[in-house]
């Protein structure tokens, strides 16, 4: 039988990082092998999904970092056969979306004034939809990503916690 | 995610700064820094090479946008290499391809 598409919607994984920077190439890295290897995606949307996760992140851990700097990014992606869901969520002052100040047009001389104010457009243009939701504590910033078909298995949620981890293991370069 | 940032003075009175890795708010202070350091010294015709960067997202734009700016006020340039495509996407996205000179290679660059 065939149900309502929203009730298939399932989630798929759950990460929690500390707001520090250096763990945005991390939520990058998770969120792009999940999708590539749920959805038979091009590369170009996973690059554009990486991107947007990344502005996103950006976004979460200044807005963390400004009130509660110990609380985690939250972030989770949902999968519904249409559709790759993430959710990236702080628990920051919140902002308004429409009441944002973008950069003046690139023919403005005043626009090399602005180094700042790109991440919001970028999400809007990158992926097919995205919503700014105001919560009670804090933000959540929902982007999706149409197509598929869906790739892989069945499987449990995952739950990633490495809200509490202090450092970075070192990475390994050129083995 | 060491961000490589390699300065080429060779090719006077153009410095070339290769950057390799992933830009983002993580490593973009390095690239910020070392930006500020070469003006300092007084290299106001940087070529920033960005062939090796896999990863560039809005803050590793701003620093650049802050580069130009800086240079601009001394009279000098910042110019672009850059071929990825999914580099280039950020800039035409933005808008910024307009503000910045992008060429296809260093030589390129060097030659204006």
């Amino acid at each position: 039988m065939q149900r309502a598409p929203e009730m298939q919607r399932a989630l798929v994984l759950e990460l929690d990082v500390p707001s520090r920077p250096e763990f945005i190439a991390i939520v990058r890295l998770v969120v792009a092998s999940v999708a590539s290897s749920r959805r038979a995606l091009a590369d170009e949307r996973v690059d554009d999904l990486k991107l947007a996760v990344s502005e996103a992140c950006t976004n979460a851990i200044e807005a963390n970092r400004s009130v509660r700097p110990t609380a985690p990014v939250h972030v989770e992606i949902w999968e519904a056969p249409d559709r790759l869901e993430v959710n990236i969520e702080d628990s920051g002052p919140g902002f308004d979306p429409e009441k944002l100040e973008f950069p003046p047009p690139v023919t403005d001389p005043d626009r090399l004034n602005f180094e700042r104010g790109l991440g919001i457009p970028l999400i809007r243009t990158l992926v097919d939809s995205s919503a700014f939701v105001r919560k009670e504590s804090g933000t959540s910033v929902r982007m999706t990503v149409f197509g598929g078909p869906v790739d892989g298995d069945d499987t449990a949620a995952i739950y990633i916690d490495v809200s509490k981890m202090r450092d970075l293991p070192p990475m390994q370069h050129g083995t | 995610m060491d961000l490589g940032l390699d300065v080429d003075d060779s090719r006077r009175p153009y410095t070339v700064l290769a950057v390799k890795g992933e830009v983002d708010v993580y490593t973009a202070p390095r690239l910020r820094e070392k930006l500020v350091e070469l003006v300092s010294q007084g290299k106001h015709q940087i070529v920033v090479d960005l062939e090796g960067v896999d990863f560039l997202d809005s803050t590793g734009l701003g620093v650049l946008v802050g580069g130009l700016k800086r240079l601009r006020s001394h009279d000098g340039d910042l110019t672009l290499v850059c071929t990825h495509q999914r580099i280039l996407k950020v800039f035409e996205i933005t808008g910024l391809t307009k503000v910045f000179a992008i060429h296809a290679s260093v030589d390129q660059a060097v030659a204006q």
